[in-house]
């Protein structure tokens, strides 16, 4: 097939902008998009500079963006990113800052990583000739944030992690569930109390982008809600993110709705007189455009509240 | 003063391994890899690894005698036996560190069967283990805080007096190059696999560390001896691991006989890879292939099997061959993926001849493990399973002692000519006229010749036109050009160094197929297709001289098991 190839070129000792390439490639049809941009680097342009290397969706050297999402680039295929004749473009990852062409600087995803304390910590090894006891279920629900290959594409299109750095991001957190759901680990309780905080679990926007850009099926947010009920089961003390939770699940049991206002307040505090002020703006602006939510004291239960309130017991009763 | 007591090049399992066991030994250690330690290809080990650790029946010299025979009687005995003997712990030590492994219903370590094995002693993680167990060894470096170079690419060993000194290498990501001493560097930089096109390893594997410790004056063992996966994908050679096979998947050929009951009625499909490598291809030869390929089929091991212990090759054969494996076989053919041979080292992986006169030599303070290294524990043809193993105990025993031996080497400097020297000749490659040539177009026309000439069926005439050719290829070589000549992230200057290390690998490999004229293991020659112990129970040898390698040979290590007739 043919397919025009629009790189995004960046190259920091010829020029301080990026700028587009286009490459026009004649491809077989199995061609990876991988191969595609091997091919332009080995025949049309040595400059080309990329990371890749196992060609087979292990390594997780070439994430980078096809056509606005993060993916690698060894296991998609050409054909499903571009008809015969058209233009694919490629990127580099997103959030993260650009060295050359299609590499980027990984110091950022691998301090996250990093601050999650990536290891085993047990309380006590076994002797010597003797593994840890576990169950293979245990093991095999592991197997799935083990898949990650560390390639980085979910950091690159994590909406969180773009207006906020300080996220922990959902690499890193699925790599901290590995340990917080290894029975063998000993300190999940100080994990978890470390997750509860600012940067941590609360912080992910649960837009699933990481779900769908993931190439190994992790799917870290799945991994993040499933902290977020170690966090709250775990009776952490309560942070801005646990109260916000809280606050609005009480709301939606009492009411039926969300009383937006004792959000506010219960996720910072009654006392935390600074931060509720500065969510004033954001009240001054509801006001204007009458979106003002019902003050506290007005907040009444909606009609069939009863059914919700049913339904919460239900799902509490289903847990246990 | 020298920069660290251990360098480790390389930072996949060996190299990993070689870093935790020199730190734990209180030496200062760092690791310099041209990528990121994840990035490494152990993650491509999807199998699992041996150990005769607690079968009801299974013994360590049982262990040992899987692996004698598999080599075909080529491996030396006592790093075999010692190999396999500290296999138990250091699976336990892996567990510790937190590896997965698959577990038995009482909640211990399970295993599965594997190929050449006579018991079922493989212990895994999923199809995944070789990158489960590297993100875990990683995880530990990230604990100990070991000094990890990331993205550094080697282009020389600094070797004085006949001593390693550390090595000068270019900072990928300025292109700076910078001279790093050691009072020890430790190789283990991988396989040589993109030699030949197609193979199923990853494109990093191009043997830097081999061809680096040759030119510094290291003997290579056994180069010849190469392995052709039975099982890997005809278009860009992925592989798919024996585990399918270790699960129960049968081998068939286009009558949809199940082929190998002929050519090895105990074990069929599990017995030894060049065994089974060289059954497809005479059907393939023969007519009884499919389009080059024969079949593997999955079928009858169900969807849930397949889904749950075999995901990847599941997803493997639906990405790149569009098949469903739990509904289709799926065509395969043999397929680079493996050298038994390599950097030559004793049992405590140094690679130089520390007891004197054995008729090999390297230099001092230059140490090896891991697939770049030969001990040898693989012979003429390396069992599954077994080089994860290698991996962690070789790596292990190579940063243990490197420790020892850095505590008692004086302090030195490196002179600072060296690194000058070194940006004098990157400056005149990087000057080199344009003539046209393209790297990429070199690599691939000594990728055709080694796998027509040096694959799974070999011949005289076959490997003296390899010979011919790659010599030629190595003529062009010195004025092929670097076309880019920017410093950050250089990738065309690092294929065309490259592409020198893997001419230079080529070219042992072919001079020590010459050499052994018998069939062994992987090296079966069309036209001598017996093996000869009376003349050829020996290692071939190759060392860097004026004109290319000088070969020679040196006697293999019998300890109890005596050669005898090969059959499956």
């Amino acid at each position: 097939m043919q397919a025009k190839i629009r790189v995004q070129r960046y190259d920091p000792e010829s020029s301080e902008q990026p700028w587009l390439q286009e490459y026009d490639v004649d491809a077989p049809e199995r061609y990876s998009v991988l191969d595609a941009l091997v091919k332009v680097r080995e025949e049309i342009d040595p400059s080309l500079a990329l990371r890749c290397s196992c060609r087979a969706a292990i390594c997780g050297s070439c994430a980078m963006r096809v056509n606005d999402q993060a993916r690698l680039a060894c296991n998609t295929r050409l054909s499903s990113v571009v008809e015969d004749g058209g233009t694919v473009k490629i990127e580099p990852m997103g959030n993260q800052r650009v060295v050359k062409d299609l590499v980027v600087d990984l110091q950022l995803f691998w301090g996250k990583v990093r601050a999650v304390q990536p290891y085993l910590q047990p309380d006590a090894e076994p002797g010597p000739e003797e593994e840890f006891i576990a169950s293979n279920e245990s093991m095999l629900n592991l197997l799935t944030p083990m898949g990650c290959i560390m390639c980085g594409a979910c950091v690159s299109d994590c909406t969180a992690l773009e207006v906020d750095e300080n996220f922990l991001g959902p690499a890193a957190l699925a790599k901290s569930y590995r340990f917080v759901a290894d029975p063998r680990d000993g300190k999940s309780g100080e994990r978890l109390g470390a997750l509860n905080e600012y940067g941590g679990v609360w912080d992910c926007a649960r837009c699933y982008m990481c779900v769908e850009v993931c190439p190994k099926g992790v799917a870290p947010m799945d991994r993040i809600m499933e902290l977020r009920e170690s966090v709250m089961a775990s009776g952490a003390p309560g942070t801005p993110g646990s109260r916000h939770v809280q606050s609005f699940a009480n709301s939606v049991a009492r009411s039926g709705w969300l009383d937006e206002t004792m959000l506010a307040v219960d996720s910072w505090g009654k006392k935390n007189v600074p931060k509720l002020l500065s969510e004033a703006p954001l009240g001054i602006r509801a006001l204007r455009r009458g979106k003002f939510p019902m003050p506290a004291f007005l907040h009444h239960k909606r009609p069939g509240h009863r059914n919700v309130r049913r339904i919460f017991e239900r799902a509490e009763a289903g847990k246990e | 003063m020298a920069d660290h007591d251990v360098l480790v090049v390389g930072a996949g399992l060996a190299g990993m391994r070689a870093a935790i066991a020199a730190h734990r030994a209180g030496a200062s250690v760092a690791m310099m890899s041209k990528v990121h330690p994840v990035r490494s290809h152990s993650n491509a080990a999807q199998g699992g690894i041996n150990a005769a650790l607690r079968g009801a029946d299974d013994s360590v010299d049982s262990h040992v005698f899987d692996t004698v025979k598999g080599s075909d009687y080529l491996g030396d005995q006592d790093a075999i036996e010692y190999m396999c003997a500290e296999a138990p712990s250091e699976i336990i030590a892996l567990e510790h560190m937190g590896v997965i492994f698959n577990r038995d219903e009482e909640g211990r370590l399970g295993t599965r069967a594997f190929g050449g094995a006579s018991y079922a002693r493989t212990f895994f993680v999923a199809d995944i283990t070789g990158q489960a167990i590297l993100h875990v060894m990683y995880e530990q470096i990230m604990k100990a805080g070991v000094r990890s170079y990331e993205e550094w690419f080697v282009t020389d060993l600094i070797v004085e007096d006949g001593a390693c000194k550390g090595v000068i290498a270019m900072e990928m990501l300025t292109g700076k190059l910078r001279a790093v001493s050691a009072k020890t560097v430790i190789l283990a930089s991988g396989g040589v696999g993109r030699a030949f096109e197609p193979s199923t390893n990853a494109l990093i594997c191009t043997g830097d560390g081999i061809a680096l410790a040759y030119r510094a004056g290291a003997t290579l063992l056994d180069m010849e001896m190469v392995q052709y996966h039975p099982t890997t994908l005809a278009g860009n050679g992925v592989l798919l691991s024996e585990a399918a096979r270790g699960e129960g998947a049968y081998l068939l050929n286009s009558k949809g006989e199940r082929f190998m009951e002929h050519y090895a009625p105990k074990m069929k499909e599990l017995a030894s890879r060049d065994v089974v490598s060289r059954s497809e291809q005479t059907e393939i030869e023969e007519g009884r292939g499919v389009d080059g390929c024969v079949l593997l089929d999955l079928r009858h091991l169900g969807r849930e099997l397949i889904l749950t212990k075999l995901k990847y090759i599941y997803e493997a054969a639906r990405d790149y061959a569009g098949v469903d494996m739990a509904d289709d076989p799926v065509p395969i053919r043999p397929g680079q993926h493996y050298i038994m041979g390599g950097i030559k080292t004793d049992i405590d992986a140094r690679a130089w001849d520390a007891a004197g006169s054995a008729g090999w030599d390297g230099p001092r303070g230059l140490f090896a493990a891991g697939e770049a290294a030969c001990v040898s524990v693989h012979g003429g043809n390396r069992l599954g399973a077994n080089s994860l193993l290698e991996t962690v105990v070789f790596g292990k025993r190579a940063g243990e002692v490197a420790a020892a031996y850095a505590r008692e080497t004086p302090d030195f400097e490196v002179p600072p000519s060296r690194l000058a020297d070194a940006e004098r000749g990157l400056k005149e490659l990087l000057d080199r006229p344009d003539n046209g040539e393209m790297t990429g177009a070199l690599r691939l026309e000594m990728g055709r010749v080694m796998n027509e000439h040096l694959a799974v069926f070999r011949t005289e005439d076959g490997m003296r036109t390899a010979l011919a050719e790659i010599r030629s290829l190595k003529e062009r070589y010195q004025s092929l050009p670097v076309k880019h000549k920017g410093g950050v992230y250089n990738t065309d200057l690092i294929f065309h160094v490259e592409l020198g290390y893997m001419l230079d690998s080529s070219e042992a490999i072919v001079a020590s197929g010459l050499l052994r004229k018998e069939s062994r293991g992987a090296h079966f020659r069309r036209d001598i297709p017996d093996r000869n112990d009376g003349e050829w129970l020996k290692h071939t040898t190759a060392r860097l001289g004026a004109d290319g390698p000088e070969v020679g040979t040196l006697p293999v290590t019998v300890t109890r098991w005596e050669p005898q007739a090969r059959v499956y």
